[in-house]
């Protein structure tokens, strides 16, 4: 029913933390019955495959029954178009409360020159927030803050399976997914259809040198780290597929990768992009991802690459159960088959001891590293972060004092605390801020930056504070890129407060030409 | 041709014929206030008339000595040329709408009013009119605001749900409070009601006047565990929400009254997990609706989103004017 649709949409709407989100979820799964929560899932997760309403569309209907400048000047007000539509349409003279699956098949099927009847039919039968739900259902982007991993992931905790093995069989899932609730309700697990599904992926523990000195280094094989992102490359009898590491299918946004899998089998990898020999920073990564389509010339400028690291299936063969010595051996004897220009085998490290590989780790040689992995040569893949085989060695973070700018309450457990803050660094004898951050701090810390911004503060913006430039923080961050969008120019990568500077003056703080320095080359 | 009864002028409406100004923002000898909110009801004028609620509202609020000459309205008075009357509005305890006429004109003034029943106060009362002077504080056909009682009842099921949480509720002192309590009491709610201290005397009063809020009991105090509050449901202003005031409940579920909350960016702007729709002030349709009812021969908007209002009486082919009177807020606190 779109009733309790339209209540779950508004739950999350206004549910900040990500534990409430899945409570949420779980409840409206437990609650609602197939093949609604399917459709619910699918609407969430991005998998429906709707006629898209679109907003001129939905001007034109509204304009029949509201006053255009009076809608114009609602419109002002609310900001959103569904929203306006949903709250200013006139109240309906007999409700219905229709399945979220008449809909959904209402919007598949419709023909085109008739949707518009339908819609007014629908918008007539609501009340304002199903209104709201049924067009963000229509116009696509329900702006909720659930990912699609998030959704997944409150499948797998409301029938207690492992969000792998639902990740694993997804793409041979199909709305509204009842053979996937059978199973999280008691049922057999579905089998998968689909060509050239998903695998889930094998992650590593952080470790350090103290713990690495109690292993045995000739048990172990390393390899750089690359700052791309984790991919899973899966060609199998003519279907091709990239998948993140967290299962979403992002194929489109790299054809040209795709067309250079012409192999039968899974690889793991980092996908970067790279021009000839040079890596090229994770920016211009990031300006390919998210895009439907990818024009001839971003291919030819950002050209996609894949850097292998392991062999999952080969030919028909699941070397999964293998150890790692034997898949990499295969790995190895696949490569030379394809095209070096699109993809290549990232090279293994000589390892002799820890202490050299310390002195590796700590200049690498290409920006693009951000640190070394180290697998015990016998792991064979498994799913998920399983401790004791795979080890992430990451290059220690780059760190910065900085200046509290601002700060702003949080939700929840910090509701009644200052609790995420902007900071800053000098230039030319003024703060610019260079980043915000919401975690690092210990309760004790939080505490102590709480009171100083009530105690300093100089300025309200709603709920936004300004504070006198005086706590110096030191913020620690994974990596830094040129940003248009902020006033320095740069953005940081997950910065955290990594501890109070109460024994720095403000002044003293770190300039924004020391930052500068830190970006990787354009 | 004559000065209008009552005329715009930077302290407020101006009755020339009687002298007085009704609900003025600065300090002037004499002051008609139509209820005791304080962007309407200001200390330091000369000489105030107002119900005998609002009067003592004010005195609640502002000290004994906040006018040198208080004038509780009973039945109507003769003030210069004018006679004067209040009605009830609907909106708060002691809230009128005061009608002004001389020989010829009628002219009435809402101050801040509701249609919806409130049990905190007595009902809004229509007056025939040939002026009618109306808020716009909601005047935007999105707002039609829904039955509080089910707002309430989204609230409890809320406090059901997450009985690990407490629900802090953010309201004004003066009339949000009491209704949301009433609302609360009339769903069948007779637990406890948690209230911050600056409810207090306001609650107090209402009880006074014998308005049956119920089991109160304060929130301000310090107390030994954070689980004390689990379950409850707290009200305190939204100002305290931001104060260390809300560190001393477990993980609250944060909750706003108020008319606002149809639209989700203010409530989201505002940090609000629970958006409640519960407002004090005639939405579009009771707007409206009013306008048809009294059919006034002109409207005047005091203050609010007046460019909508004006475009309906427009259309529908009514006489109107925008006064835009300065420094009445949305929905004070």
């Amino acid at each position: 029913m779109i009733a309790g649709f339209a209540e779950l949409l508004e739950r999350l709407a206004f549910t900040p933390r990500r534990g409430l989100k899945l409570a949420h979820l779980r409840q409206y799964f437990a609650a609602t019955l197939d093949p609604d929560r399917g459709y619910a899932l699918a609407a969430l997760t991005g998998d429906l495959d709707l006629r898209r309403v679109t907003p001129s569309l939905l001007r034109g209907l509204v304009a029949e029954r509201v006053d255009p400048e009076l809608f114009a000047l609602s419109y002002d007000f609310v900001g959103d178009l569904a929203e306006t539509i949903a709250l200013i349409w006139p109240a309906p003279a007999q409700l219905a409360n229709p399945a979220l699956s008449e809909l959904v098949a209402e919007l598949q099927q419709t023909p085109k020159a008739e949707l518009p009847a339908r819609i007014i039919a629908r918008l007539d039968q609501l009340p304002p927030s199903q209104r709201y739900a049924y067009l963000k259902l229509g116009t696509g982007g329900l702006r909720v803050g659930v990912s699609a991993r998030l959704a997944r992931q409150a499948v797998a905790d409301y029938g207690g399976l492992q969000l792998a093995e639902v990740e694993e069989l997804w793409h041979g899932l199909f709305p509204p997914y009842e053979s996937l609730f059978h199973w999280a309700e008691n049922g057999p697990k579905p089998v998968s259809a689909a060509r050239a599904p998903f695998r889930p992926v094998m992650l590593s523990t952080p470790t350090d040198l103290v713990d690495l000195t109690a292993r045995d280094p000739a048990d172990f094989m390393a390899e750089w780290k690359w700052d791309g992102i984790r991919v899973q490359a899966v060609s199998d009898q003519g279907t091709r597929r990239l998948y993140s590491r967290t299962g979403d299918d992002i194929s489109g946004a790299f054809p040209d990768l795709l067309e250079a899998l012409t192999f039968d089998g899974v690889i793991d990898g980092e996908l970067l992009i790279r021009r000839g020999d040079q890596i090229a920073p994770f920016n211009d990564l990031q300006t390919r991802l998210g895009r439907k389509q990818v024009s001839a010339k971003m291919r030819e400028t950002h050209p996609a690459a894949l850097r292998a690291y392991d062999l999952l299936l080969c030919d028909g063969h699941d070397l999964r159960a293998q150890p790692l010595h034997q898949r990499r051996a295969a790995l190895e004897a696949l490569i030379p088959r394809l095209d070096p220009a699109r993809i290549d085998l990232s090279p293994l490290l000589p390892l002799s001891d820890w202490d050299a590989l310390a002195v590796m780790r700590a200049d690498p040689p290409d920006p693009v590293i951000e640190g070394v992995m180290i697998k015990h040569r016998d792991s064979p893949y498994l799913a998920g972060r399983i401790k004791g085989h795979w080890f992430k060695w990451k290059r220690d973070p780059m760190r910065v004092d900085a200046v509290l700018m601002y700060a702003q309450r949080g939700h929840g457990k910090r509701s009644g605390y200052y609790s995420d803050f902007t900071f800053g660094v000098w230039d030319a004898g003024q703060l610019v801020p260079v980043g915000k951050a919401y975690f690092g701090f210990t309760d004790a810390e939080l505490k102590e930056l709480d009171r100083f911004v009530r105690n300093n503060t100089t300025e309200r913006f709603g709920p936004v504070r300004a504070v006198k430039p005086e706590k110096v923080v030191e913020v620690a961050f994974e990596g830094l890129n040129r940003s248009p969008r902020h006033k320095s120019g740069l953005a940081m990568r997950f910065p955290r407060i990594a501890r109070i500077r109460d024994d720095k003056p403000a002044q003293e703080a770190d300039q924004l030409a020391t930052l500068m320095a830190l970006l990787p080359e354009a | 041709m004559r000065a209008p009864i009552l005329i715009p002028r930077p302290e407020g409406l101006y009755c020339p014929q009687g002298d007085f100004f009704i609900d003025p923002v600065r300090p002037v000898p004499r002051a008609l206030v139509t209820h005791g909110h304080a962007d309407h009801a200001r200390a330091g004028h000369g000489a105030v008339m107002a119900t005998a609620q609002t009067l003592d509202i004010m005195a609640l609020r502002y000290g004994r000595d906040f006018t040198q000459s208080a004038q509780p309205a009973d039945g109507p008075a003769r003030i210069g040329d004018v006679t004067v009357s209040f009605h009830p509005a609907g909106h708060v305890l002691g809230s009128a709408q005061i009608l002004v006429e001389d020989a010829r004109t009628r002219i009435l003034v809402t101050g801040d009013y509701t249609r919806t029943p409130n049990a905190a106060c007595a009902p809004w009362e229509p007056v025939a009119c040939d002026i009618l002077v109306t808020e716009a504080t909601f005047a935007l056909p999105i707002f039609r605001h829904p039955d509080p009682q089910d707002e309430i009842a989204r609230l409890l099921a809320s406090v059901r749900a997450f009985t690990e949480r407490a629900h802090l509720v953010g309201v004004y002192a003066l009339g949000k409070a009491q209704r949301v309590i009433m609302l609360l009491r009339a769903a069948g709610y007779d637990a406890p009601i948690y209230i911050h201290g600056a409810l207090a005397k306001l609650c107090d009063y209402h009880i006074a006047q014998g308005i049956a809020l119920g089991d109160l009991r304060p929130a301000t105090v310090a107390r030994g565990k954070k689980g004390d509050f689990a379950g409850a449901i707290v009200l305190g202003p939204p100002s305290a929400f931001a104060a260390t005031w809300a560190q001393r409940f477990p993980d609250p579920v944060i909750a706003f009254a108020s008319g606002w909350m149809m639209v989700r960016a203010r409530a989201r702007q505002r940090g609000v997990e629970l958006p409640l729709i519960i407002s004090d002030h005639v939405d579009w349709a009771q707007l409206t609706q009013t306008i048809t009812d009294l059919n006034p021969a002109e409207t005047w908007i005091t203050h609010g989103r007046e460019d909508a209002l004006l475009r309906w009486c427009a259309l529908t082919q009514r006489a109107a004017t925008p006064l835009r009177l300065v420094g009445y807020e949305d929905e004070p606190e």
